[in-house]
């Protein structure tokens, strides 16, 4: 397939893009992905398309056979009705219920681009995640209360200690709440 | 408006302020991206859901203020002239796909042009921070905070699991992007850059050149950024990077030292030759103008040249790119127009630093 702007090089980039409700697939070359501004700029040095493809499409004309067989029915985001197969060939998701839907065909995608890894490390958002926030708070405590009695530092490991309880009521009183 | 003035307006007030290590790393940015939990991404929304992000960013960010970052203010893209969101994309305040792709596009642009919130981008939200010189941890801290305050108006799409939630994959997790641009000319000069870059690469960085085609670097300006955002700290992502830059300083320190050393003649002549392009020619053309800016500044920096500003190649790669040409020629250019206005703009440049001088 050749670039659809400068009908020389061969097309590298393969996306659909949603204008005015329409959808328009776009194929064009590395070098007028970026020049028409259709790859942002920071991450055009490795083309994600092209970690995509090799996991999507093995063959080229395999696309449709293939994700069939592994997503069996198609799989469908209830929340934005975007499929399987289109995340496969736009490699962007429609919305966050998306990484619900696909779930378990994302780790080897995520392995392949986050250098093997799956799940998250790190900022955790105050007020949406306020017991995720708390839970990782509470695990990070008791490692550092472990630390503080391998270190014989008792009067810290205290301090420590009381800290975990209040964490621990705090998150049971969320937990019953929300089963109410 | 006389030179002075435009520059001052066209130059961020940031990026005339020194930083650490600023004879080799130009700037330091960090980027998060995030999404609203409630809507789809930008790539598939409709407009009404892409109207309802712009009018409740608008309500609640429009002229606000937050730390150091006074009255940001709410720039629409549908309401930019052409010539005036390819400004904004010059001056790295926007990207080239908020600019020519998002209908229902905005920014948040802070005073000192050091904090810009895109809205609707790839991502509902991206902000990002930039520092002069070499500043990564600082900014990681800043843009922390600047986070934690949009996530008191705003339901982040955010998965115990995955981490916050993004459009494309390569997002995932922390949604940080973190970079440094960097001038390495020794480095290019002696061509140890190449066998470097597959293994910085290695490492998981990006490494790109800047204001070039393909790989090659215009101005031998690099831009270093992280690949990987997901199963690694915000903090061991900085550390990472920071750790490659650090080491690139090094190199390029060495391999300056010994260029003076084996060859200074030809180095002192390389600089006054490109010196006395910028000072005089009357047609020039972007890949002279970068190459010639590389050389002067490696000429301030080594000694060879004493009266000049060291700002100058920041501000000059940014004056002298196409849409900022034709703001400050107010009229559309042809290209080869282009190259005139460029020589002249240089050389006014150069005439206001004889001015300081005296
Ligand atoms: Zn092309
Ligand atoms: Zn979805």
């Amino acid at each position: 397939m050749e670039c659809q702007e400068c009908k020389q090089n061969p097309a590298t980039v393969h996306f659909a893009q949603v204008i005015n409700g329409e959808k328009t697939e776009i194929h064009v070359c590395q070098q007028c992905a970026k020049e028409k501004g259709y790859v942002s700029q920071e991450e055009d040095a490795y083309s994600l398309h092209h970690l995509l493809s090799g996991l999507f499409n093995p063959k080229p004309n395999a696309i449709n056979h293939q994700s069939h067989k592994t997503a069996g029915k198609e799989l469908q985001c209830d929340k934005c009705g975007m499929t399987y197969q289109q995340f496969a060939r736009i490699g962007k998701f429609g919305c966050a219920s998306c990484y619900h839907t696909f779930s378990e065909h994302l780790n080897p995608l995520f392995r392949k681009v986050h250098s093997g890894n799956t799940a998250h490390e790190g900022k955790v958002p105050k007020r949406v995640g306020s017991d995720i926030y708390q839970r990782k708070k509470l695990r990070d405590l008791k490692v550092k209360l472990q630390q503080a009695i391998a270190e014989e530092a008792f009067e810290e490991a205290a301090k420590i200690r009381d800290e975990i309880r209040s964490l621990e009521k705090n998150l049971n009183h969320h937990e019953e709440r929300d089963d109410s | 408006m006389s030179l002075e003035q435009f520059i001052n307006e066209a130059i961020s007030p940031w990026l005339k302020e020194d930083g650490p290590d600023s004879d080799i790393v130009m700037s330091s940015r960090v980027r998060l991206a995030r999404n609203f939990e409630q809507s789809p991404f930008p790539l598939i929304a409709d407009e009404k859901h892409m109207e309802n992000i712009l009018y409740f960013m608008e309500k609640e960010f429009n002229h606000r203020s937050y730390l150091q970052y006074k009255d940001l203010e709410f720039v629409k893209m549908a309401e930019l002239k052409q010539v005036e969101k390819q400004v904004l994309v010059e001056k790295h305040l926007i990207s080239p796909h908020l600019a020519d792709k998002s209908k229902h596009g905005a920014a948040l642009i802070s005073k000192n042009e050091q904090v810009s919130i895109m809205v609707n981008e790839e991502d509902h939200i991206r902000a990002q921070l930039y520092f002069p010189g070499f500043q990564l941890e600082k900014a990681l801290e800043q843009a922390f905070q600047l986070d934690d305050w949009l996530e008191e108006k705003i339901d982040y799409a955010f998965d115990e699991n995955r981490g916050y939630l993004t459009s494309c994959p390569t997002n995932v997790g922390t949604g940080l992007r973190a970079s440094v641009m960097m001038h390495l000319p020794a480095l290019a000069i002696t061509r140890k850059i190449n066998r470097m870059i597959p293994a910085i690469n290695q490492l998981g960085l990006v490494v790109r050149g800047i204001y070039g085609e393909g790989s090659e670097a215009l101005g031998n300006i690099f831009q270093i950024s992280n690949q990987v955002t997901l199963g690694r700290s915000e903090e061991d992502i900085i550390e990472d990077l920071k750790g490659v830059v650090d080491k690139l300083i090094e190199h390029e320190r060495h391999a300056r030292k010994l260029l003076m050393e084996q060859s200074e003649l030809e180095l002192e002549d390389r600089v006054f030759r490109s010196y006395g392009i910028l000072q005089h020619s009357r047609i020039i053309e972007s890949k002279e103008t970068a190459k010639c800016l590389s050389d002067v500044r490696l000429g301030i920096d080594l000694g060879f040249i004493h009266h000049i500003s060291k700002s100058i190649l920041n501000e000059l790669v940014v004056l002298t790119q196409p849409a900022f040409l034709q703001q400050y020629a107010k009229k559309m250019l042809t290209p080869n127009e282009r190259d005139v206005f460029r020589a002249s703009l240089i050389r006014e440049r150069f005439t206001l630093e004889q001015k300081e001088e005296y």
